[in-house]
């Protein structure tokens, strides 16, 4: 397993998105599903930096990656306001294009990019967000 | 982010590269205002240096095809399969045209 600290900047994107796409590689992960591992550590790192933190930014983000024999775990950990994506609904997405509402598309991402998504919260240990991707080949 | 525009006689090229995310969506919005803002709502969206699309860029995306429907449209090109994969497992595969080239794409204008 390894762990890697990031600041909590949307310039971090890029690189949370290079350690992901390593672990996920190393997981033994096909090209698509590396793909969809970074775009739901993106997603989920982008709503801790904008609605968890919102303004200010004086923590961390540690994120690990334990390869699995199928997969590969990522562990999100922060301190922001405790934020549970998985609660929130899904965007109403088969709608016309003039009726779709610019909210909720990246948890839903995030869903469906991953098998699993699990949040808790606690005073002590902060937030920890678990999403598990298998290896479907 | 590095945004290139080209005018053609029926439509406007719009090119990028790397990623579009939460950091520079809004870098990729503004070039896009600014092409239709001039009344040019044919957009081609050159994605063939295009690695990555995070929601923040598809809401970008999503807001230039609605200024420019009905009068124009904004089409995409060479997208890659990852980021198309993504697009069509939320539902959303069907509020863009995609061409395999850009001579195809200004073609169909």
């Amino acid at each position: 397993m390894s762990t890697q600290r990031f600041s909590c900047s949307l310039n971090n994107l890029e690189k949370i998105c290079d350690y992901i796409s390593c672990c996920a590689n190393d997981a033994g992960l096909t090209e698509a599903e590396v793909y969809a591992v970074q775009l739901a550590v993106d997603e989920a790192a982008t709503n801790i930096i904008e609605h968890g933190y919102g303004e200010e930014c004086p923590s961390r983000i540690d994120i690990s990656c334990e390869i699995l024999e199928d997969g590969l775990k990522v562990v999100i950990y922060d301190d922001a306001r405790p934020f549970d994506p998985t609660t929130v609904p899904e965007p109403e997405i088969k709608v016309s294009l003039e009726e779709i509402k610019p909210r909720g598309l990246g948890i839903f991402f995030m869903r469906k990019m991953m098998d699993e998504v699990k949040y808790e919260s606690s005073p002590d240990k902060g937030n920890t967000l678990t999403m598990i991707k298998h290896h479907h080949q | 982010m590095d945004i290139q525009t080209s005018e053609f006689k029926r439509c406007t090229v719009v090119k990028t590269s790397g990623r579009i995310d939460g950091s520079n969506a809004q870098e990729l919005a503004q070039a896009l205002k600014a092409v239709t803002s001039k009344g040019n709502y044919n957009i081609v969206f050159d994605m063939s240096e295009v690695k990555f699309v995070a929601s923040a860029g598809w809401w970008v995306l999503i807001d230039t095809q609605k200024t420019c429907k009905p009068s124009g449209e904004l089409v995409l090109v060479k997208v890659d399969k990852g980021i198309q994969d993504s697009l069509n497992l939320v539902g959303m595969g069907s509020y863009f045209c995609i061409f395999d080239d850009v001579t195809a794409a200004v073609g169909s204008f």
